[in-house]
């Protein structure tokens, strides 16, 4: 979707604040906040694109106004609304619907490490067609998707050159919408500075994206 | 499907109750004039409320939860990095394979996993500077750097690090030659990039562990160098 979470490019955000010697959480809030958020993916009722599409959901008034952490709650509620995980009526009153089964946590302490260290690869050993091979001349389409993608608008209908192909991935354009995973080739695209921004941007420089294999075609 | 500051905070003062805001119904009869003032804006009720529920709910166990936040608050962050930077450049091999092989380099040193399972490191020269950043959201190599910086999530470093990124090097004090090659690598798939600094003039008898205690979290982003004798606030 060309939404307000697709700011690459954008002027007039203001300085870059940077904090000395920054918390890793800034308020105990936010600590339970990424931890709920994080154990109640455990259930696997939706996909990390998923996750990414709720929260470009939100309004663009209220996205700027919100911090992080706070995006990542309201993303949270209505997934497990969504999913029936839980309901709005609980939301609301803070206390389980009335005969709701209690359920038994899918994620423990004990999991956690295990978890961590063994990730959530998005990388899938399927077979799909490579349509573009390092070194080849491609152009980004322009697409305008009301759903999810990782397609920037910076980088739609652009010229660029395959850099390498990282392999085959889960789609998120799909994955996102409760569509499906259709694995797709990504590919590392390399765009000069001046095919995006124009004459203004030094000759040498560039910015490197990594686009599935539907997001391009030959140039 | 959308949904608004209003009904985050709404939510807010419903679970915490009436006690937290004794104005509620009357808030209620007029919204348009009083929500402003009968809104508590502390999020920390509504993520209490909400862990409640679900843990009454046997969704998420409390455990799990504290295991999480130890995990990013005190195990990972960007020392792991440091160290995988810091056997680069003492072990030109290893700098080979993690240039390579970055998943396999990176596990060597026992790293890796999640937000982190497939890694790119490029690697800075005195001809070529790597910038990484997210412009979509907040991708980041967890396992070797941590959770991300509230500057790295914002708005102003994701809007300007792709159309101005010399722009926001001097914002952080890093001023590149116009000969310099700049690269930015926009994090918009599930690959996730660490910048391998240059190593800085003045650390060749250096050990491997005083070469990692140089290098900071910045300069794995690519808006710092690594500087020989670190001065100050180091990041």
């Amino acid at each position: 979707m060309n939404g307000v979470h697709d700011v690459g490019g954008m002027h007039g955000m203001g300085p870059i604040r940077a904090e000395k010697d920054e918390p890793v959480f800034h308020a105990p809030w936010e600590r339970r906040a990424y931890a709920v958020t994080r154990a109640m993916g455990a259930w696997r009722k939706w996909s990390l694109d998923a996750s990414r599409y709720q929260r470009e959901l939100i309004l663009p008034a209220d996205y700027f106004t919100m911090s992080y952490y706070e995006r990542w709650i309201v993303g949270l509620v209505e997934l497990m609304v969504k999913t029936g995980l839980v309901t709005r009526a609980e939301i609301e009153s803070g206390t389980p619907d009335q005969g709701s089964p209690k359920q038994v946590p899918v994620l423990t302490a004990d999991k956690v490490p295990i978890l961590t260290a063994k990730g959530a690869s998005a990388k899938r050993d399927v077979v799909a067609v490579a349509s573009f091979h390092a070194g080849q001349r491609v152009r980004s389409r322009n697409i305008n998707p009301v759903g999810h993608t990782r397609l920037p608008r910076y980088a739609r209908g652009k010229v660029g050159t395959i850099h390498r192909d990282h392999g085959i991935f889960v789609f998120p354009d799909s994955n996102a919408m409760f569509l499906g995973e259709k694995p797709q080739h990504v590919y590392s695209v390399r765009f000069a500075a001046r095919e995006l921004w124009g004459e203004q941007a030094p000759a040498q420089d560039s910015v490197y994206l990594d686009m599935w294999d539907s997001y391009l075609e030959p140039a | 499907m959308t949904t608004n500051r209003r009904d985050f905070l709404t939510g807010a003062i419903t679970a915490a109750g009436a006690a937290v805001t004794p104005n509620l119904s009357h808030g209620q009869q007029h919204e348009h004039d009083h929500e402003h003032q009968v809104v508590p804006s502390d999020p920390t009720l509504r993520v209490k409320a909400l862990e409640s529920l679900l843990v009454e709910k046997g969704l998420v166990d409390r455990a799990a939860l504290d295991a999480l936040i130890d995990t990013y608050e005190h195990k990972i962050g960007p020392r792991n990095g440091a160290r995988v930077v810091a056997r680069a450049w003492a072990d030109p091999a290893y700098k080979e394979r993690l240039l390579t092989n970055a998943d396999t380099a990176i596990g060597e040193l026992g790293y890796g996993g999640l937000q982190g399972e497939h890694m790119v490191v490029v690697e800075n020269t005195s001809k070529v500077h790597n910038l990484v950043v997210c412009t979509l959201c907040s991708c980041y190599p967890w396992p070797v750097l941590g959770l991300p910086p509230v500057w790295y999530k914002s708005a102003p470093y994701r809007s300007r690090a792709v159309i101005d990124p010399r722009g926001v090097l001097r914002e952080f004090g890093l001023a590149l030659a116009d000969d310099v090659e700049l690269r930015v690598w926009d994090s918009t798939a599930e690959l996730r990039y660490l910048v391998l600094p240059e190593r800085p003039a003045g650390s060749e008898n250096l050990s491997e562990e005083h070469l990692a205690a140089l290098i900071t979290r910045d300069s794995m982003i690519g808006v710092a160098k690594v500087e020989a004798r670190p001065e100050g606030d180091r990041r």
